[in-house]
């Protein structure tokens, strides 16, 4: 039988370094998506800590321990990362396997706001947007989710099928902002 | 144009779909006037105007966003679900 190998979604594409910005693939365990059931959202978040040792993430925030992170993904919309999910949390939540479904990008490095500033339409300055803050919005033209994971570095999930074209807008991006430094 | 998302917070016009008129939607079964209107006819209003945008590219959340078509004043945005109609 076949020995099919998997490919990760930015595979060719990464890594790009461009002065002291650099753009890498992450690579995670699972990524699964919770959408509480109607009125469950406290007994979800009490199943999560018990779980996992998370807390249910307030909109725009993230919460984390030190093999998985739990990040607002939207209305009532939470993904997890990292751990298989514990099977008691499907008593108070819908929850759907997302492990392919995304590209993880992590842009890090002195002048990665500025990168994202070309970009964003959402301040992702530290005044504004904390470590552990995120926010979904869009990167270009592309549906993304933004988490700032430290003081120069964010983690980027886009869409898997727009791999190609995430990184392409923020390599352009990249490179005109160390140009303007004169890196 | 901003639109201030009761989830998000206040975010730029291009993570939002403009979806139409947010319009209560008529309780009689049968057809008639009211599912007429419902469907066709708007007002157009030059002032203020109530419609339902979607923060699509942020929270994916359907809201009831008053403006104003005269002076492009946003004045405000609820979540359709438990807007007052
Ligand atoms: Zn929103």
């Amino acid at each position: 039988m076949a020995e099919l190998i998997a490919s990760r979604p930015a595979a060719g594409l990464v890594p790009v370094r461009i002065a002291d910005l650099s753009l890498t693939e992450e690579s995670f365990g699972a990524l699964t998506s919770l959408s509480p059931r109607r009125g469950a959202e406290g007994a979800l978040g009490a199943a999560l800590q018990q779980a996992h040792g998370l807390g249910w993430p307030a909109p725009n925030r993230s919460t984390q321990t030190d093999g998985a992170r739990l990040i607002w993904f939207g209305h009532a919309h939470a993904l997890l990362i990292g751990p298989e999910p514990a099977q008691g949390l499907r008593e108070h939540a819908a929850l759907t396997d997302q492990s392919d479904a995304w590209v993880a990008l992590r842009l890090a490095g002195d002048g990665a706001e500025d990168v994202l500033a070309r970009l964003v339409p959402v301040d992702t300055r530290a005044s504004q947007f904390e470590t552990g803050h995120t926010a979904r919005s869009l990167l270009g033209h592309a549906h993304v989710s933004l988490t700032r994971t430290g003081d120069d570095a964010f983690l980027i999930l886009g869409f898997r099928s727009m791999a190609k074209t995430l990184v392409h807008e923020l390599e352009l991006a990249m490179n005109s902002v160390a140009a303007r430094k004169g890196g | 144009m901003r639109i201030p998302c009761p989830i998000c917070g206040t975010r730029d016009r291009r993570e939002f779909t403009y979806v139409g008129a947010a319009l209560p939607r008529p309780s009689d079964e049968e057809w008639g006037a009211g599912w007429d209107d419902y469907l066709h006819n708007r007002e157009n209003p030059a002032g203020e105007t109530r419609d339902l945008w979607q923060h699509e590219a942020g929270c994916g959340a359907w809201l009831v966003v008053t403006r104003n078509t005269v002076s492009h004043a946003v004045l405000g945005a609820e979540l359709a679900r438990g807007a007052t109609a």
